[in-house]
């Protein structure tokens, strides 16, 4: 069984400047309901936690590697458990491209100082359940 | 186009270099271009152009150079209805 890696790192400021100029668009956009929720407190969101979620994003891209094909944000979502630890859990498109290319079992971390957000993913790749994906064969 | 397109990407691109040197084809990712910057970007080209851009060109090539997102807007204005 192979794994395959994909790490990222966002600088929390790149957020803040986000929110500040883009507001409730840049939020919608990139983030889902629940991870919003997740970033927000009695203070209003945190940007290092979005920070991070956009980190967990960019390092799931990195795992499913796909070939000039927009993936929507939506379809990667970090999900907070209970306890405080997280999953990505994938959707549409980011499924599909998943499932065809042998990946499962991804695991993800993610981590925030004051300046920077970082998330690592890793996943379990299959090279014998890899299927014939028709837009990765364009 | 080309000189509004130059002047989001300095304000809002986070590069490391002058952007008004930049060919039109340099890939501005190699140029310091984040992803998440690329974002930004996106949506101040929204807020600019009075666009939307959607799903099927959020990737990576769209946003690569500047040739590239003028393509795009090209492509996006040209379907925009007028009112």
């Amino acid at each position: 069984m192979a794994m395959r890696v994909g790490i990222d790192l966002v600088s929390v400021d790149g957020v803040r400047e986000s929110i500040r100029e883009h507001g409730a668009r840049y939020l919608e956009r990139i983030y889902t309901e629940g991870e919003l929720c997740d970033c927000r407190t009695d203070q209003g969101i945190i940007a290092e936690r979005l920070a991070a979620r956009f980190a967990a994003k960019e390092a799931t891209l990195k795992v499913l590697r796909p070939v000039d094909e927009a993936i929507p944000w939506h379809t990667m979502e970090v999900v907070r458990h209970g306890a405080g630890w997280v999953d990505v859990e994938l959707s549409g498109r980011a499924a599909d491209l998943a499932a065809n290319g042998g990946l499962s079992d991804f695991a993800l971390s993610i981590s925030h100082e004051a300046d920077y957000a970082s998330a690592i993913v890793i996943a379990e790749l299959d090279l014998r359940d890899q299927r014939s994906d028709p837009i990765m064969n364009i | 186009m080309n000189e509004e397109i130059r002047q989001i990407i300095a304000a809002h691109g986070r590069l490391s270099i002058d952007v008004a040197a930049l060919a039109p084809d340099a890939d501005l990712y190699h140029a310091g271009m984040t992803s998440h910057a690329s974002v930004n970007v996106m949506l101040a080209l929204e807020d600019h152009f009075d666009i939307e851009f959607p799903d099927r060109m959020l990737k990576r090539s769209v946003f690569e150079s500047i040739a590239a997102i003028e393509r795009a807007l090209v492509e996006l204005l040209s379907e925009t209805p007028v009112s």
